[in-house]
């Protein structure tokens, strides 16, 4: 448990200092995703690193641990919320309802366009 | 202390121990809550946790600093948890490699229409220059989307604000509009889920689905690129 914490921090831990290094304008953890995807890949492939926390699960049972909690985490960040109250006093309407809009308009956008090109490709296949 | 019990509220009031334990059983709360209600979109555990913490703040007089001493360790855990979504697409890798191109078009479309909307309608409703870019990187996760803002000389605090709001509202929203309109590919669900509502919709997707947890979770990634680069063009392009 421990050991699989431990490389998910080391994950990110590099994944922020090449980001730093070289001036990528992505987030640090989002490089951690993708080595540690990578080393679980790589696991598969050859068994000498099949040890430690990429043994029985070791990684992914700390992992889901994280994920089965993901919500808890933009707590602190949402209460900060207080800090603005009266940016929300004076403009809190008007800000609600753009947001509002916006998500509804973005998570029909994405799911149509999604539905549309798998249909579209699923056609081609038949063809 | 007997004699002064104001004096250990002061102590404690500045103690991290107080604010972590606090978001801890408030969040445990609402949580229990929302699993009572089966999960029903308007329990969500994180609107009403804010909520809450956030009465208690206000009543108390603490300011979000001191809060925030205690609950900046579960904060931290937001960058391991996004590592942590290697897991799940490692998992479930083969349905994820078979469905790229609809995943990359919809992420294009997805991401310019959030960015787009969200300016354009704030525009709309004559709000002030700074937060039509505070608003901007609404839909990509609290870090990332402070960092956006602060190269935009905007205000990265209200950036985290907006980015929290449209996530709550996202993962209230998501189930109820798939539903009426008809989409019952759990992929495509999750998928929208993650990029429009970023952490909060991907807690959200895995709570109806495991494959829809995992396209949201890829979403979510993916969108947090696409947006670093797509607001700053956005605003040269569209804010007065």
């Amino acid at each position: 448990m421990l050991a699989s914490l431990g490389l998910i921090l080391l994950c990110q831990l590099i994944g922020e200092a090449v980001v730093r290094g070289l001036g990528l304008p992505l987030p640090g953890p989002v490089l951690g995703l993708l080595l540690l995807l990578m080393l679980l890949l790589a696991r598969d492939r050859f068994t000498v690193l099949a040890h430690g926390p990429l043994r029985n699960d070791g990684v992914e049972n700390a992992s889901k641990g994280l994920l089965a909690h993901l919500s808890l985490l933009f707590v602190p960040a949402g209460v900060g919320v207080v800090q603005k109250l009266d940016l929300l006093a004076s403009h809190g309407i008007a800000i609600v309802l753009v947001l509002a809009l916006s998500v509804v308009v973005t998570l029909l956008a994405t799911v149509l366009t999604f539905r549309l090109v798998s249909r579209l490709l699923k056609q081609q296949d038949a063809r | 202390m007997k004699d002064n019990p104001f004096s250990l509220w002061v102590y404690l009031s500045q103690s991290p121990l107080l604010w972590l334990t606090v978001t801890l059983l408030v969040y445990a709360t609402t949580d229990a809550v929302s699993l009572a209600t089966r999960r029903h979109p308007l329990a969500n555990p994180v609107l009403h946790a804010m909520w809450i913490i956030g009465a208690f703040l206000l009543a108390t007089g603490t300011s979000y600093t001191s809060y925030f001493a205690g609950a900046q360790f579960v904060h931290f855990l937001l960058g391991p948890a996004t590592v942590a979504l290697a897991v799940p697409l490692y998992e479930n890798r083969r349905r994820v490699v078979s469905s790229i191109v609809p995943m990359l078009v919809a992420l294009l479309a997805g991401s310019v229409t959030a960015v787009v909307s969200v300016v354009l309608l704030a525009e709309l409703a004559g709000l002030p220059r700074d937060v039509v870019l505070s608003l901007a990187p609404k839909s990509v996760t609290a870090g990332v989307a402070m960092g956006i803002a602060e190269s935009l000389h905007a205000d990265p605090s209200l950036a985290a604000v907006a980015v929290i709001l449209t996530g709550i509202m996202g993962a209230i929203i998501v189930t109820p509009l798939m539903n009426r309109t008809g989409v019952t590919d759990y992929r495509a669900r999750g998928f929208a889920a993650g990029l429009a509502a970023h952490g909060i919709g991907t807690a959200r997707a895995f709570q109806v689905d495991e494959i829809a947890g995992v396209f949201s979770g890829i979403a979510m990634s993916l969108n947090a690129l696409v947006t670093s680069f797509l607001v700053p063009l956005a605003v040269t392009l569209l804010v007065r």
